[in-house]
Order: C-alpha cells, then structure tokens, then sequence
C-alpha cells in the first residue's frame, strides 16, 4: 500500500494548521483535523500492528469502532495508554504513538514464526497441545505472549470527571437518523441528549453525493447542529461513546475531553425514552489472504478521502456483494484514483454502467479468490468468466454487506431477527422504552431513513408528554441504493481466510470446531476466541455467525448470533472510577482520630479507620498488642469505641418492643442500669450483641458491633414499620456520641482524676450501671460495662468534646501508667475472656445455646427467633458449639480457619474462629466452633491448616477470670 | 440499575433502596414444625410478577412494596404497606 494525501478535498481537516506526530519513534506530519488513522495513511505507513496469534503484518481496515488492527500504545511514561483503536484518536501535536505485539519492529517481527507453525496454533490450541505433563509449565510462556499492549506501571497523573444526567429522550448516534429523530423530538418541547462517539456530526452524511432539501446532506447535517445547538432542551455530546445500556433505560457513556490533565468523563444517564440510531457495521469479505496490508472495509476508503483527503492508494481494486462498494468505487475514482475494477458475486447492480461510464472495469458474477502479497497486497486473483484473472492492485476495498449496530439494542433485553435482504440481524422487539431507527434499525435509503428516523423521535417525544407538530419531512435527493446483497462463500485457502482479525480466528478454525461437534455460537465463540478481544466482534460477528449456520446446513440466521454485553468499547477503569480516589466509599475518621496520631496509632480500615496499636520504641505489631493488653490486665488503657453502633428507643411501648427483638427481656431492667443483650433473627440464630441501657422507664440505648450498626438499625425499623405498631421511636445516633472507654484496675481511679462528678465507688455506681454526669462541665453519660473483662467505664460524650475529653483523661491518667490500646489489643483481651463476635465467633446456624446462652429458649413470653429455639432441630445432636482451644504446644498460636479433622462421618468437625496468643496466661489461645463442643471438654483434637497440624485442648472458651470476679471490683 | 418509585419521595435510582424479599408471606400464628420450616426456608420465586418488599434505605427510610417482573425487571407498580395490593397481570 502506498497512501498519500489528496490534493484537494478532506472536509474535516484544515491544511493550514499543519501538526507533528511520532509514530514508533519517527516523526510525520497531519494535519489538524486529522484522525492518528488518516495521519498515518497520509504519510504512506502500511503496517500498523501485528497479529495476535500468528504476528502477521496488518493495516488499518477501518474507521471509528471499525477497526481491528490499528490498536496503538497512545502516549507515555505514566499516560501511556494500550489498545487504542488508532481510529479513534484525534491528531494532536507531539502525540507519541507506538505498534504492539512486535519485536523487535512491525516491519520485521520475529513472532511470524509462529505463522509458520500454524499446526500448533490451531483453534482450542491450548487446550490440546499444553496437556501433558500440565498447563502449569506452559502457563507463564502462554501468558507472555498473550496480549496486545501492556498497561503502564505508573499511578495516572490524569483526572477522570463523572456527571450524572435525566433526560426525556435520549439519541444515541448523530447520524442521518440521529439528527432528524433529535430534531422532531427537540421540536416538540422534549429534553433532549444526543450522545456522537465522533467528533463530528453527520456520520455518513460527510461522505456520498446526496442532497436533502436541495442543499449537500453534510449542510444538512449542520442546519441541524446549529438548531439543536440554539435550543435549551437539547444538548449534545461530541466525543461521548455510550458504553453499557442497562435497566430502566440506564446508561454509561464516556467523553473524550481536550483538556490538559482531564481526560475522560464518565456519564451516568437516565431517559425516559431511547433512541438508537447507532448505524451499521460494514463487513469484512472472507477470501485467502484477506487480512493483508492494504486490504480494508470500501466505506472505510470512501471516509477517509471524504473527511481526511487520505488515500490508502492510488489503484484500489473493490470486491463488493452490495452497491455501496459501487459508491465507494466511484467516489475513489471521483478523487482522481486509478480504479482497477468491481469484483461482484451477483450477475449485475443498478450503478454498474455509472462505474463502466467513469472507466470502472466491472466484474459481474466474479468473486476474489486470494490476495497476493508479501508485506502488503500488490494482486488479487479473481474468478471471472469460469477462469481465473489477477488484477494488480495496492489496496483491496471490501464490503461484505452492512450489519445494523445492535449491540446497545441486545444489552437492553432487545431479540433480533434474521433479515435476508441484507443477511445480518438487526432489532425484532424491544424490551425497555426504546426505538431503533436508521441503519441501526437495518434501513439503508436516505429518505426511508429520515422518516423511520422522524417516526421514533416523535413517539419517544410523545410518549414523555410532548406532542409533535405536523412537520414536512425533508426532500430528498440520493444516489444511495438498494441493500440487494449476495451471499458470498468463503473463496481459496480457508487458513488464511481470516473471519476476525484480532484474534486471528480463520475459516479453517471455524471448520475444525463444528468438525469438533461445537455447535452453538457461543461454544465456539469460547473454543475459537472468534468474536472475543477489545473490539468484541464487531467486524466478525455476523460473518462468523454465517459461515457456522453454512458449516452446519442450517439456515442463515438460524443459529442466531453471539450475546453483545457491555461495554460498547475497551474502557479504562481509572474512567469508571472517575477520580473519586479515597471518596470511592468514603473516610470514617473516629472523632479523636487526630488525638490517636498524636499517640502515634497504626490505623487500619475497618469502615472506620481505627488505631489497631501503639508502636513504641520500633515494637511489631504483636509485641504493642501483648504490651498493650498486659497494661490493660495490669493497670489501665484509654481506647476510643465511638464507631459502635447506638441506637435510641423511646417511647411508652419501646420496653415491649425490645422484648420482642431481644433474646432477653429487658423490661426487667431497672432504670440506670444496663444488661447484655443479644439479637436473633426469625431462625433463632443470633445476629449481633451489644448492651442494652435503661436511661428511663420509656427510654433505652442499645449498642451494636460496629459492623452490623446500620444492618441492625434497618432490621429494627423493619420490625416496627411493617409487622408492629407500637407507640415508639428509634433512632440511629451513632455519630451523635462519641465514646472513650477506661478499662482496667485503675480505671476508677483515672476517672476519679479526671474531675468527674459521679459517684465511682462500685456501692453507688456497680457494674452494669449507667449514669449521668459532668468532667470538667461537659455532659457525659457513663456506662459501666466491659468488653476486656475489667472493670470498664464507656464515656459518652458529644463528638466536638472528644479530642478534649481524651485530652483531659490522658493527663489524668499518667501517673496511673495510662496507655492507649488498640483492636489488636482488644481482640486478645476478649478472646482470653471469651467474648464472641457475632458472624465471626458464629455462623449461620448459632444459636444461643450453642454460644452458652440457654435462658432464652426458656422465655415463656414471643421474641424474634422464639419459634426456632423450641424447633426440635434447636436441640438434635450434631450441633455446632463455640468451644475455647489451648495448643499443648502454648507457644503456637493456631491461624484462624484451621479445621478440627479426623473422626468420622465428616472430615471437619469444626474450625478456629478466632485465635491470638495471651501475654496474661503466656498461651495460645483459640475460640472456635465444634461439634458437640460443650460435651467435649477435656478432648484433645487435632487442627489442620494449609499442610500443617497442631493438637489442642477444647476447653470452655473463658480462659480467663471465668467467673467474671475483675468487672464487679 | 433500576429506577424504583417510591410511594412516598418519587423514582429514585436503585441504588437508594434494598430489596427485602418477598412481600405478603405471613408469619404461621399457631406454628407446626412444617409449618414453620416452610415460612423460613420456601418462598416463591416465579419467573414473571413478584410481589416484594422494599426501603427506601438512602431516603425516607420507609418500608413499601413493589410488583416486578423478575424476568425483564419491568416494575408494574409500587404501593404503601398500608395500600391494597394493585391488580397487576403479566
């Protein structure tokens, strides 16, 4: 192929704002205007990439989504960006491009070698030939070599916008159709979006000779611009590919954006009704060698010297199975090309003798059989007359028919149906509030088109509230044709007859899997890789789907064709993340956080950032921790607890309520004093724990785990919303109070220090007591409740008051050895002591009992999970138990997840569920759940993990203080 | 994404809302063991119009119902707990 520019023409590019590109480390020129596609043809490059398989040489085939094998490595360093459909990108000055998939060049790739070992590479090759001795060994060599591009190592210094937008009607598609469906619904009053993947609008209106309303159809197509332009109830995005088309006429579409440092902006849409007006795919024409350079789609060729004055040569032979190839031919030779002739199947078109009167060799009743060429194409052979012809050529123009872009249509729910006139599939029923209209709806004529196109956007219109007025439907004048089209059997070697360049899938390929006894399209889509990669079949869909319903005997159309899914087009996930970065799912500082840094606190995220410890002095992690708890057991520790759910209840029937919610009746409770309290669901297991506090006869506090906070808030106001009319109130105030809990022996005296005005001695102010209170003339509300074992107060305080608060205890609680301790910390003192974490500690089959808590399948009063405790399976043996473990190895703590095994019917009798080794009792420890576990007592049962074993003790799961003597000091 | 109509703010994205499950299955009053397993663990799950719960959990918190083809996610309608349940056909 030798590509040039035009002399004159090009109806997108302005000649006098000239641009420098490189292109694999030389530089050329475009102009602005210019697509990289059109640039690189303009300046005579054939081969743009190399095949994915067999490393072929390749060239660009297309325009826009069309293209297969111009994918580039676009940019550098941090924004360089692989796989980009070279059509795709707008010429810039300095833009830095690269080919992928060869080494050491495009133009001489020593992976052809795999060309030459075809016998290897046959489709489901992996599946056969790395067998034996196993995938494993060959996996890293099949990885490597996979692929196109590599994604850069560096963070994107880019920022990703995102926008949400409701709109009536929204038009997908600026083409012919778009515009005219845009208009009469914009006409009516009707908000409007019209989404353009391409820079321009007019689509085919660019190209092609014909005239609307007496004027060029691309003066047309900007009449229309400017009217929805100068209308507030339009908008249009240019650049703006709509990617994923989901329920209730939800989309994704994202802009491409010319602004330094934005790249992309990611658009979440919502119409109430769609139009699509996508267009057509033309398709490729399955002969020996179609895949070289210089071969590609005829209205591709026909684009590129309308809008860009790029030709891909100077003697373009065309092959067609439809008149638009006629129209391409004769447009090439309009811009001065020297035309070797029409190759076409069928016995005459109604533009033939136009083409014979502009010196247009026609060969009717002809088909190409192969493509001569080495690098790039130089002949073609085709059968003519009952013999054999070649025609020198430097490109080969193809259209293979036109396939209506019904990939957003399917990802609505839309079925298709086989429309034989032009051999492809295109909308049968819409599922959503959707109309195809144009060549997306398989409508061909500019003038059918423009009606179809006025009909949808008038009922979307007025199916969003907005009637038309009766408006005059465009003149037209078109040279634009029939879609009479003939199938065409693949011609010569099936090997190199490539039905989908990027994966490089050939004829052959197709033939083995239906001799293999693959079937549907979907199964060979799988064993073949057709259809697959970033451009998702668009060129080879509906051929491959043609030729496997002709392997098979089957009717065209019959097999149907693959599923399209979203996206649309290769998206980068920076886009879809839209630069929310840490706002992703947003930052839960606890109110004192910053009081934590300044104790120098390791945070982890557990929703909230939380101090998991204190390193001091270059400590590990375990040894801040066992110092930490042993400080705890020993002294005193201040930690913050705010992130625990609280939720009040009040009102005269809240008691009633929460007995009905409770495993426990708390209506027993006396005001001022608080309890353990435990939630089960309606199959009795139990949900969460926390404490419950009576802060007056018609008001409580319960507490919940700071995970299950907002799943216990809704699973209360279910209860009271639906099932319950009870005269009450609840209320999540989580964030509302901060709470700074002192645990240890000193705690009281800490406290004492901090010039709280309570009474502390335990006769005034016991455990499981709750009382109000002033430190230094804040407001506090104190709960003396424990999750460590020792004695511990709660400190309720507002959040503003926090970091103050904690603050104030701190210096309080110096000359007492007061230290911060963290989750690590934590998670050792309850564990020694015994204390479950719901969902961690249980599962979905715990119930109380199974935890140790029998007094609630003896309520003789109904509570949520009452019917299931009296089951009989409540009580059948085989139950799983929460059991305590002790390594009679003490120094080897057990990972969580070891599985009790031996025995028998089940491998697993149980597993570890939580585990920590106890600086108080100089022991691992382990709480874990078991098989008949509170029978078991005593036994010493064996653990196993990934490979390794360890023999343990089950004992009660209180290691530690087991009858609670340290809370009542 | 669904666009779900609350009965008491309007249509709203679906990410504001959390499906509760089937709506209308009543809690057996005088409970037998089959009875009770059934009310647990069997629930309808026709391809076509379902009847389910739904709270508008990022809104007005409140609890409501809604009719939805679980085939083609088309919601026929939304009511109030304290509404009749519509006349709704395939």
């Amino acid at each position: 192929m030798s590509g040039f520019r035009l002399g004159h023409g090009g109806a997108h590019i302005d000649r006098a704002r000239p641009l420098s590109f490189s292109f694999d480390g030389k530089t050329y020129r475009g102009f602005a205007g210019d697509t990289l596609t059109s640039a690189l043809m303009a300046n005579g490059i054939a081969i743009v990439g190399r095949s994915f398989k067999y490393h072929r040489p390749r060239g660009i085939i297309g325009t826009g989504f069309s293209e297969t094998n111009a994918l580039l490595r676009i940019g550098e360093g941090a924004r360089a960006t692989p796989n980009i459909p070279a059509t795709r990108v707008l010429l810039t000055e300095g833009l830095v491009a690269h080919s992928q998939n060869a080494w050491p060049s495009v133009n001489f790739d020593l992976g052809r070698i795999n060309d030459r070992l075809r016998p290897l590479f046959a489709a489901g090759f992996y599946y056969k030939t790395f067998m034996w001795p196993g995938w494993r060994l060959f996996e890293p060599f099949i990885r490597r070599a996979a692929g196109n591009g590599r994604a850069p190592k560096l963070p994107d210094p880019d920022i990703y916008d995102t926008r949400e937008r409701h709109c009536g009607v929204l038009v997908v598609g600026a083409g012919p159709a778009g515009l005219m469906a845009a208009l009469t619904a914009a006409r009516t009053g009707a908000d409007v979006v019209v989404l353009e993947a391409d820079a321009h609008l007019g689509a085919s209106l660019a190209a092609g000779t014909d005239r609307i309303d007496g004027m060029q159809a691309s003066q047309w197509a900007a009449d229309a611009e400017t009217e929805l332009s100068a209308r507030n109830n339009a908008q249009i995005l240019r650049r703006t590919t709509a990617l994923g088309y989901y329920d209730h006429n939800f989309f994704i579409a994202v802009e491409e954006i010319e602004h330094p440092g934005l790249r992309q902006r990611l658009w979440k849409l919502r119409a109430r009704q769609v139009v699509l007006a996508c267009g057509a795919f033309e398709r490729p024409v399955l002969f020996a060698n179609n895949d070289l350079p210089g071969i590609m789609l005829a209205g591709a060729m026909e684009e590129y010297i309308a809008r860009h004055a790029a030709a891909a040569g100077r003697a373009p032979l065309f092959v067609t199975t439809n008149d638009s190839g006629y129209r391409a031919a004769i447009a090439a030779r309009q811009a001065g090309l020297a035309v070797q002739g029409i190759v076409d199947p069928r016995p005459e078109s109604p533009l033939a003798e136009k083409a014979r009167g502009l010196a247009i060799p026609v060969y009717c009743d002809s088909v190409v059989e192969r493509a001569e060429g080495n690098a790039c194409v130089c002949a073609a052979q085709i059968a003519h007359g009952g013999g054999h012809k070649t025609i020198a050529c430097d490109v080969i123009a193809m259209s293979g028919g036109w396939s209506p872009a019904v990939q957003l249509f399917t990802q609505s729910g839309g079925t298709l149906r086989f429309a034989e006139h032009i051999g492809t599939f295109v909308p049968n029923k819409s599922a959503q509030a959707e109309r195809s209209c144009g060549a997306a709806a398989g409508a061909f004529d500019l003038a059918e088109v423009l009606a179809g196109a006025a009909s949808a956007g008038e009922h979307a219109a007025k199916d969003c509230g907005f009637a038309a007025k009766p408006q005059r439907m465009p003149a037209v004048e078109t040279t634009s044709v029939t879609p009479s089209f003939s199938r065409v059997d693949p011609q010569g070697d099936p090997k190199t007859a490539f039905v989908d360049f990027q994966t490089d899938v050939t004829v052959a390929d197709m033939a083995l899997a239906v001799r293999e006894n693959y079937r549907a399209p979907e199964h060979v889509k799988r064993y073949t890789v057709w259809g697959m990669g970033s451009d998702q079949g668009k060129l080879s869909a509906v051929n491959g789907a043609n030729l496997l319903a002709r392997m098979q005997g089957a009717e065209p159309g019959a097999l149907g064709t693959t599923k399209f899914r979203p996206p649309f087009a290769p998206v980068a996930f920076s886009t879809l993340a839209a630069s929310r970065g840490p706002l992703f799912r947003g930052w839960k500082r606890l109110p004192a956080h910053d009081w934590h840094v300044r104790r120098g606190a390791v945070f982890e995220d557990f929703g909230y950032f939380r101090p998991s410890h204190y390193p001091q002095g270059g400590e590990t992690m375990e040894a801040a921790a066992a110092r930490e708890a042993l400080a705890v057991r020993s002294g005193v520790g201040i930690m913050e607890s705010s992130s625990f759910g609280k939720i009040e209840l009040k009102g005269p029937d809240a008691a009633t309520f929460l007995d009905r919610v409770c495993a426990f009746r708390h209506s027993r409770l006396a005001v001022g004093t608080a309890g353990y309290n435990m939630m089960l669901n309606e199959f009795g297991t139990i949900i969460d724990d926390g404490v419950v506090s009576r802060l007056a006869d018609d008001h409580f506090l319960i507490t919940a785990s700071s995970a299950h906070a907002e799943r216990i808030v809704r699973w209360l106001e279910d209860w009271l919303q639906n099932e319950w009319p009870l005269d009450l109130v609840l209320r999540d105030v989580t964030t509302r109070w901060a709470v700074l809990t002192l645990a240890g022996p000193k705690a009281r005296e800490v406290l004492a220090a901090s010039g709280c005005n309570i009474a502390l001695a335990a006769a005034h102010f016991p455990h499981h007591a709750v009382r109000t209170g002033e430190i230094a003339g804040v407001t506090v509300r104190i709960q003396r409740v424990s999750f460590t074992g020792e004695l511990s107060y709660e400190i309720n305080v507002a959040p503003a008051y926090a970091e103050a608060m904690a603050d104030l205890l701190w210096n309080a609680g110096q000359v007492f050895g007061l230290v911060p301790f963290g989750l690590d910390a934590l998670e050792i003192l309850r564990i020694e002591k015994g204390y479950i974490h719901p969902g961690s500690d249980t599962d979905s089959r715990t119930l109380p009992a199974d935890a140790g808590w029998t007094s609630p399948a003896r309520r003789d009063d109904d509570f949520l999970g009452r019917q299931s405790l009296r089951h009989e399976s409540a009580t059948a043996p085989g139950r799983h138990h929460v059991v305590g473990f002790r390594p009679l190895d003490a120094k080897a703590a057990i990972p969580v997840g070891a599985h009790v095994i031996g025995g028998k019917p089940h491998p697993s009798q149980g597993l570890v569920t939580s585990s920590c080794f106890s600086p108080t009792l100089n022991a691992a420890l382990a709480l874990g759940l078991l098989d008949e576990g509170q029978s078991r007592h005593g036994e010493i049962v064996t653990l196993w993990s990934e490979g390794r074993s360890w023999k343990a003790t089950v004992t009660s799961p209180r290691f530690f203080d087991p009858r609670g003597d340290r809370l009542h000091v | 994404m669904l666009w779900i109509s609350c009965p008491w703010c309007g249509a709203r994205d679906e990410s504001e809302f959390l499906n509760g499950g089937e709506a209308h299955v009543a809690c057996p009053l005088a409970p037998m063991s089959a009875q009770w397993s059934d009310y647990l663990f069997f629930h309808d799950n026709p391809r076509g119009l379902l009847r389910e719960r739904w709270v508008h959990v990022y809104g007005c918190r409140r609890w409501f119902n809604a009719v939805r083809d679980t085939a083609s996610h088309r919601i026929v309608a939304t009511y109030r707990n304290d509404e009749p349940v519509p006349e709704t056909k395939s």
